[in-house]
């Protein structure tokens, strides 16, 4: 534990100086890039412990993440300004951000907990589109809600709080907040898919009769996985609401959760690194794709070469970048002959 | 409480679930065979309202400003748009199962699930390209009539939907349990390796699944369309999404359940728009959720048990 | 002294068919207990109902002194009772190990925390898991498919990880479903020392369903016949090979 204690502490002093850089030599819109990316990893992370290690699929992530965004951001405004619609734009308080953060994973975590446990006997399918029913009544009731907003949202959400020596940053701290979680959910990731309950979530999805019958509680590990993802979700949506300073509830429609889903799958369903490449990818992939689209005038051309670009994947390599596999020193070296090190954050 | 506008709720809702059920057929048949849940389907749909506007476009019967009905289009007209909508959506279908579905078909449920997706994707950008992103109108083709019986309307678009898709599913169970085709289609969706002992040829099979399934979405685009009447690119998303719930709802894989599922869906939905416009988008999934808690297979479906 | 196992009158029906018709059994602890029987005759449907995959119609079965009708596997499985598929149901995906460390979760005391966080728990934990996995593949004679992912052993080691694995929930009573289906002469024979290896060094109980008769009579100390879901003898082999009964089930009845 100690261990993982330092790497995490090395992982948050990378992040700053990652900031720090970004902040100082890189253009915004880049930067901006960077800090979606990120969030996506979070989410995709998240997601591939319900769908690639305990293989309930959930088409319902964006719901979570919905949940996570509101109860963060309403928090979050109700601390900084005590009423809502007010007050120029500021930085939210260290404590307040961390207890917002808190909040919306636990009330995230909470309703991913209400959704896995009636779910929990549905299969397959019947599961995803029961998932995706959730999310899209999450996001009725919400948009319902005048006290949040209605359909417009919130507004004014605080930025996030600054650290000693940022000051003068361009664009503020969003990137190290959010790749602190990058880091954390990924370490946590990885360390529940190398234990003992990594290994029972897998036995879940392989064969869940078998599992039981060595004594592995479905119900009770599906519920955590769905927990699990929710959380960061919840976190995810939170970090989102602070980034953009606004939310609506239309931001979490079905096409986001198939959207985390795509991600998942690109990268190769069940691989943590993979989540983390089909992340970056899928949400580099239209922005990069837009200047085109601009330059020639033809609006939806950056999601046809973007679908077509999806379906050539698929087509030729459908298990996905990585398949099941890890990014590994072993992996590495056998394809990098002389490489050593990880590439990280 | 205004007992007539429920009833008229109700009665739209009738007309609403008509075209969803049009619409769930494709998905359930196609999850019928393949066990895929084919997001394209939802875009053959907004195809077949398109495939309606251009010829009529290109032939002048364009829509008044106000998106009014166009002007003095003979019958044989209209149905020729429509029967050439279906045959041209047929045609896509056919081409998306071809090009898209077939080389996964052994590659497990995620691979073609995201291949769906991504073949969705590409007809609705591919769309905005093509047709621009800006909504059109839609000729209604027919003046716009209401017969008032006691106090609730009934428009003739209304009585239409529903007399067209209640004839087009009845053709379809007629055709499914009643030709041998049908049988072959049936023997597919229970197995692959057995219908092909039986010497069924199961990839013709399949294709004509994707074409039957996307002519009746044809239509229920272009009944849509006339009702709304205007039509995007996008059109699709909303009414996959419900539509696919229906099926669900109905128990995929079952024709009669679509129907059912369409209906109970559409009837619903307008009921609680009588209370609140907001919470009637919630009902579809609510009423879908609770049904899967009790009949994990949908009120029609059965589901296969696991053997031991 | 009760029995280990102890089933009463365990009926279970399938819509209008009765699969298993008032079987009862007692296995004493040490026991090398057969249970055989014609196709269909019901022998798959017992061990579901006593592992708790299904539930049963009406009966008990009682378990080391306690009830455990109609518990989930789970549940069932803590208390001691393991077994295998008749269709082979390893986690193919896993590697051996991870397949026999899969099964030792069950003993575990860390909670998620102690796994999110790598505490010295955990690590004490994953060596536990892991060195009683080799010691059971090793006693298996898998040791060295180790690494090797389930799905690409071949199909005499999935039986034999797969016994590996309900062994490592350190059970009282394994059943073990038809573990020799497929095997040759040879194969068998090894299996057959195993299976006894399990009782004399492992101390498990065995309950055996087996199609191959030299294999039970030879190996089984107690034999329960059954079919058509009816219990039609038991007792020791050699009661069973000339029991008239037995032999019209398996034989069919000569033409009067």
């Amino acid at each position: 534990m100690a261990r993982n204690f330092l790497v995490m502490l090395g992982l948050l002093a990378g992040c700053y100086g990652f900031n720090f850089v970004l902040a100082e030599f890189i253009e915004v819109v880049y930067v901006d890039y960077i800090n979606l990316c990120g969030l996506a990893i979070i989410l995709a992370v998240g997601l591939n412990v319900i769908n690639g290690l305990a293989g309930q699929f959930s088409l319902g992530h964006a719901g979570f993440m919905s949940v996570g965004a509101f109860a963060g951001a309403y928090a979050s405004i109700m601390l900084t300004y005590g009423v809502i619609e007010s007050g120029p734009l500021s930085f939210a308080s260290m404590g307040s951000f961390l207890l917002c953060l808190a909040l919306s994973g636990l009330s995230a975590a909470a309703v991913g907990a209400l959704v896995g446990a009636p779910t929990l006997r549905l299969k397959g399918d019947y599961l995803a589109i029961a998932t995706l029913g959730f999310a899209e009544i999450t996001r009725i009731v919400l948009t319902a809600q005048d006290a949040i907003g209605g359909p417009t949202g919130l507004k004014r959400i605080p930025k996030m709080p600054l650290l000693p020596g940022a000051e003068k940053w361009d664009g503020g701290t969003s990137t190290f907040w959010i790749y602190a979680f990058v880091c954390l959910v990924i370490l946590l990731s990885l360390n529940l898919q190398r234990s003992t309950f990594g290994r029972a979530l897998i036995c879940v999805r392989e064969n869940e009769l078998a599992a039981e019958t060595m004594g592995v509680r479905a119900a009770r590990m599906k519920v955590m996985a769905f927990v699990y993802g929710a959380f960061f979700a919840g976190i995810a949506g939170c970090l989102y609401a602070h980034y953009q300073h606004s939310v609506r509830p239309d931001d979490f429609t079905t096409v986001r959760s198939i959207e985390v889903v795509v991600m998942l799958v690109l990268g190769g369903l069940g691989s943590l690194t993979g989540a983390v490449v089909g992340a970056v990818i899928v949400t580099l992939m239209p922005q990069f794709l837009r200047p085109l689209e601009e330059f020639l005038n033809l609006s939806g051309l950056s999601m046809v070469v973007y679908a077509a670009l999806l379906l050539l994947m698929m087509l030729f390599r459908p298990q996905g970048i990585f398949g099941q596999r890890e990014l590994s020193l072993k992996l590495l070296r056998r394809l990098v002959p002389g490489a050593g090190r990880e590439s990280g954050p | 409480m205004d007992f007539t506008q429920l009833l008229q709720n109700m009665t739209n809702g009738v007309a609403k679930g008509s075209c969803y059920a049009l619409v769930a057929v494709g998905y359930t048949m196609v999850y019928g065979v393949l066990q895929l849940i084919n997001f394209a389907h939802s875009d053959v749909y907004m195809l077949g309202a398109y495939f309606a506007y251009w010829p009529a476009k290109w032939m002048g019967y364009l829509p008044d400003e106000k998106g009014g009905r166009a002007q003095d289009v003979p019958l044989a007209l209209v149905g020729l748009f429509v029967v050439g909508s279906m045959v041209a959506c047929a045609a896509v279908g056919a081409l998306i199962e071809r090009a898209a579905y077939r080389p996964l078909r052994n590659s497990g449920r995620l691979a073609p699930l995201i291949t769906a997706i991504g073949v969705s994707l590409l007809l609705e950008y591919g769309g905005q390209m093509v047709f621009g992103t800006e909504p059109r109108l839609f000729p209604t083709f027919v003046e716009a009539q209401s017969y008032d019986v006691g106090g609730v309307k009934f428009a003739n678009t209304s009585i239409i939907i529903v007399v067209t898709a209640a004839v087009l599913m009845g053709a379809l169970t007629l055709f499914v349990n009643h030709t041998r085709q049908g049988r072959a289609l049936r023997a597919v969706s229970h197995s692959f390796n057995n219908a092909r002992l039986m010497g069924i040829n199961v990839n013709a099979t399949i294709t004509m699944t994707f074409m039957l399934g996307s002519s009746l979405a044809a239509v229920g685009g272009i009944l849509v369309a006339m009702d709304q009447p205007t039509i995007t690119p996008l059109m699709g998303l909303r009414m996959g999404l419900k539509a696919f719930v229906a099926a669900v709802l109905g128990g995929i894989g079952s024709i009669p359940g679509a129907a059912l599922g369409g209906l109970l869906l559409g009837v619903s939905e307008s009921v609680v728009a009588y209370w609140s416009t907001t919470y009637s988008e919630a009902v579809a999934f609510l009423i879908l959720i609770g049904v899967l808690l009790v009949r994990p297979a949908g009120i029609l479906g059965s589901a296969a048990r696991e053997k031991v | 002294m009760s029995a280990l196992l102890q089933a009463e009158q365990l009926t279970m029906r399938f819509g209008g068919l009765t699969a298993v018709k008032e079987f009862s059994c007692a296995i004493e602890s040490g026991e090398l207990f057969g249970l055989i029987g014609p196709n269909g005759a019901g022998k798959t449907t017992v061990f579901n109902l006593l592992t708790g995959v299904y539930r049963p119609s009406s009966g008990t079965v009682t378990f080391a002194q306690s009830d455990i009708t109609g518990q989930p596997p789970p549940v069932i499985a803590a208390r001691g009772m393991s077994r295998t598929f008749q269709n082979i149901r390893l986690f193919d995906e896993l590697s051996a190990l991870e397949n026999v460390m899969a099964g030792a979760h069950l003993r575990g005391h860390i909670n998620l925390f102690d796994a999110l966080l790598r505490t010295g728990r955990n690590a004490r934990e994953e060596k536990r898991q892991r060195d009683w996995a080799y010691k059971l593949l090793a006693f298996m004679g898998l040791e060295e498919r180790a690494g090797l992912a389930a799905k690409h052993l071949p199909y005499g080691d999935r039986r034999k990880l797969e016994i590996a694995r309900a062994l490592a929930t350190e059970p009282k009573l394994i059943c073990l479903d038809e573990p020799a289906a497929g095997m040759n002469p040879s194969e068998k024979q090894g299996l057959a020392q195993l299976i006894r290896r399990i009782r004399d060094q492992l101390h498990v109980t065995v309950l055996l369903i087996e199609h191959d008769m030299q294999l039970v009579m030879g190996l089984c100390e107690r034999i329960q016949v059954l079919d058509h879901g009816e219990t039609i003898a038991c007792g020791k082999p050699r009661e069973i090979q000339s029991d008239a009964r037995v032999i019209e089930a398996y034989l069919g009845v000569a033409d009067a």
